[in-house]
């Protein structure tokens, strides 16, 4: 049997998955929190977007149950050994790409490395030639000349492939509705096609139909090319930006969620007591606040660092410490980013507690924790949740930022912007490696872009005059500049 | 408005000490020196004697906060945090950990900070009240909604990009400008030029945007409808009311960021090598010199309380509803 492993990170994932589903099935059960969901889901883009975010979440949380594979054999107290390499579902399903290891160098669907190499012939001269790829495109005879039509049939079989799930997809969506809404299926086809449904379901629809086109094209070429090439130790970039997805949801969601607990509720207390408690949580972040985002996290990370440095034994495996580092990121992250949330929460428990309804419950008498837990907090959490999906695409911009200086995730974590942070190198190359920054400039602007159409979607929906949380980045002062 | 000032600048202080004391509990308390002397010498085979040297060149072999080996005043003042600590507040920097007077190097890379920090700001603002002006000229037709979306998707891409692209294209295909580098005086013009025009296009996305809500909201309240009734042409009641009131909250907001200036643009700086404050933050993260990082943690916080400050006052200045309290 495998053996799992918990990293720090995969659990706090965990919680935040279940907390998602749990509030979920909550908001299913009541009619005036639905309300602005259902106009969430009636936005063309806000739909859109959430079924791109919806499969990076997907290939995020496959990389985020992490096990380790039995070696083989038995230790000498007879318990099972395993290997010390953690992997994780996602490593399980692209076994081809993180196998398939290159020398060095290659273009995307090459079949020759990118840098020229001594050979020696088999009548003992050496000569300097673009040696063949050991996987990539290894199944062709002649790459010069097969290599173009395999790769159009390749895609070509990708394609018919995506087509069939799509169309797949397609007949469950049209039963579904015509069985809801007693229509004829073809019907019910006219309709989801042509958008005369109540939700958006031809938006969805076309979403998902690119995004199974692009994975099926590309996961048909990847068996026997690298689709974005290889990097400088012959890695698959296709497999390396994938991995890095993880890396963005972790930072983009856990910062704020591990700093949620502690803004909302020095936010609303001070709103709500006002006078020497309010003096105090306004002290604290605007003192906070003041330290420049960049300076607050390199200061914190070198700390980390040091503290990594003297305390070896703390850390068994180079994963648990990339993970460890990971997390500490997100905490500092979102130290440095509570304060705007709280200040929010501040001024609408202000606003909230001259409202009559609050003025009556105290009138009755009723205590404090209780007026704060059930009726200032539920009024609050659409700010609360505006900020998390706002704060999220800066988080993520902000991670390659940061890793660009030296203060973002461990040089071990494939991340983007260790990517980007490696390609300024192979920019000034000649001929230049243009593949890595491609690759991550691709995936990353897919999942900001799609979180910022969905966070203006969940903003006109929960907050439409937009009065209380519209503002350039409500942390995020200099991070992302 | 000068005790208003006076009293601002008081509510100043105890933040300040609170800022110094975060960095004191930061630099000198989660860590000891001990251990910074051995991730500076590397951790093997560092002999005591070397951590002690190490701490007795940076001035780290004192306690921490009482000296109980000295008399009279100097068992305070002759520790850790009195000589690392309570100077900043007389904006004694001391020198950083490799020996360099940080003072001076402060005075001296403030200058390349500022030009290019002065004209990112000054452009950027500049081009994103026109492009958020134009689109508002043009709402509600395909115009606006392409434009918003143009301005979402360029707020989606990550600065970097910008900067690398801008690097590839116009310094290495294009050969207009040098790729990095700097150089004093009029020659330094040639190697402004990208990084201002980088970091302008890097903000256009977000600057626009947030404009754009900003006149969207002056556009829906009531003087403009009495203004269009009047018979004011739409031009005039964009550009001398909607415009001018519309100011407001973005010279306002845009204070705060006015004294943070000086403190250089740190991605910027680094990737076109113009030795600025920025960059010199950047390596003094990647050389781990920490007096510098402290000395500049406690730099920007003194800068963004200035900008508090100011906004405070250009509030009261503009509005005189606000009432010094």
């Amino acid at each position: 049997m495998v053996k799992l492993v918990f990293l720090w990170t995969d659990a706090l994932l965990y919680v935040l998955v279940a907390t998602v589903l749990l509030s979920a099935w909550y908001i299913r059960s009541h009619e005036h929190l639905r309300a602005p969901w259902r106009e969430v889901l009636h936005s063309r883009l806000g739909v859109a977007a959430m079924v791109v975010l919806a499969a990076y979440v997907t290939i995020g949380l496959l990389d985020s149950v992490h096990f380790r594979m039995p070696a083989g054999g038995r230790a000498a107290d007879g318990a099972e050994r395993y290997s010390g390499r953690v992997l994780s579902v996602l490593d399980l399903i692209l076994t081809p790409l993180r196998t398939h290891e290159e020398e060095t160098y290659s273009a995307p669907l090459a079949t020759r490395l990118y840098t020229k190499e001594t050979v020696e012939l088999p009548d003992g001269r050496d000569v300097r030639i673009y040696p063949r790829l050991r996987y990539g495109g290894a199944q062709l005879r002649d790459p010069a000349r097969e290599r173009i039509p395999d790769i159009l049939h390749t895609v070509l079989r990708g394609a018919v492939f995506a087509l069939v799930l799509w169309a797949a997809l397609l007949a469950l969506v049209v039963a579904r509705l015509a069985r809801r809404h007693r229509w004829r299926v073809l019907h019910a086809l006219y309709r989801v096609l042509s958008g005369r449904t109540e939700h958006p379901w031809n938006v969805a629809l076309y979403t998902a139909g690119a995004l199974i086109l692009f994975g099926s094209v590309t996961g048909h070429l990847a068996v026997h090319y690298h689709v974005f090439g290889t990097d400088k130790v012959g890695q698959d970039v296709f497999y390396e930006t994938l991995k890095s997805i993880r890396t963005g949801l972790v930072i983009g969601t856990l910062s704020t969620l591990v700093m949620l607990p502690l803004a909302i509720v020095l936010g609303i207390t001070a709103g709500y007591f006002r006078s020497w408690v309010d003096d105090v949580i306004q002290y604290l972040y605007t003192t906070l606040n003041s330290i420049p985002g960049v300076l607050l996290i390199a200061a914190a990370i070198l700390m980390l660092e040091v503290y990594m440095a003297n305390h070896p034994q703390n850390f068994q495996t180079v994963i648990a410490r990339a993970d460890l580092r990971l997390l500490f990121l997100c905490i500092i992250l979102g130290i440095t980013s509570w304060t705007g949330l709280c200040r929010l929460l501040r001024g609408e428990a202000l606003k909230l507690r001259e409202l009559d309804y609050i003025q009556a419950a105290q009138a009755f008498g009723v205590g404090h924790t209780k007026i704060l837990t059930r009726h200032i907090l539920p009024n609050v959490m659409h700010i609360v949740l505006i900020t998390v999906v706002l704060d999220f695409s800066g988080l993520v911009l902000a991670e390659a930022v940061l890793t660009y200086v030296g203060v973002g995730v461990d040089p071990t974590t494939y991340s983007w912007g260790n990517m980007i942070n490696g390609a300024r190198l192979e920019l000034a190359r000649d001929p230049v490696v243009w593949w890595s920054l491609a690759a991550a400039f691709v995936f990353m602007f897919g999942l900001v872009l799609s979180a910022n159409l969905f966070a203006d979607a969940v903003r006109d929906a929960f907050d439409p005059r937009s009065g209380t949380t519209r503002g350039p980045g409500s942390g995020r002062r200099d991070v992302g500049a | 408005m000068i005790a208003y000032i006076i009293r601002r600048i008081l509510y100043a202080v105890p933040i300040l000490i609170g800022v110094n004391l975060i960095t004191f509990v930061l630099f000198f308390s989660v860590n000891s020196p001990d251990d910074m002397a051995r991730m500076q010498l590397g951790t093997k085979r560092v002999t005591p004697q070397a951590i002690q040297m190490w701490k007795h060149d940076h001035g780290y072999d004192k306690p921490l906060l009482y000296n109980a080996a000295q008399r009279g005043v100097d068992r305070f003042t002759d520790t850790i945090f009195f000589q690392k600590s309570v100077r900043l507040f007389a904006f004694d920097f001391g020198r950083s950990d490799s020996g360099r007077d940080i003072g001076s190097d402060i005075r001296q890379r403030m200058w390349p900070s500022l030009a290019i920090a002065v004209p990112v700001f000054v452009v950027g603002l500049l081009t994103n009240i026109t492009m958020a002006l134009l689109i508002v000229f043009f709402r509600a037709t395909y115009l606006e909604v392409s434009a918003v979306v143009l301005s979402v998707v360029l707020m989606s891409i990550s600065s970097l990009f910008y900067i690398i692209a801008g690097q590839y294209i116009v310094g290495k295909l294009m050969h207009l400008v040098p790729i990095s580098g700097y150089a004093g005086g009029l020659s330094a013009f040639k190697f402004l030029v990208l990084p201002v025009v980088v970091g302008v296009i890097s903000g256009i996305g977000s600057g626009t945007r947030w404009y754009r809500t900003i006149f969207l909201e002056e556009f829906g309240k009531d003087y403009v409808r009495t203004a269009r009734a009047k018979g004011l042409s739409e031009l005039r009641v964009l550009f001398r009311h909607v415009l001018q009131n519309g100011m407001v909250p973005i010279l306002t907001g845009a204070m705060v960021i006015l004294p943070l200036l000086f403190m250089g643009n740190l991605i910027l700086e680094s990737f076109f090598g113009i030795p600025g404050l920025g960059s010199y933050t950047i390596d003094a993260i990647q050389s781990q010199d920490f007096a510098i990082v402290r000395a500049m943690v406690f730099l920007g916080s003194v800068l963004y309380i200035v900008g508090l400050l100011l906004t405070d006052i250009s509030y009261t200045l503009v509005d005189p509803r606000i009432r010094l309290r």
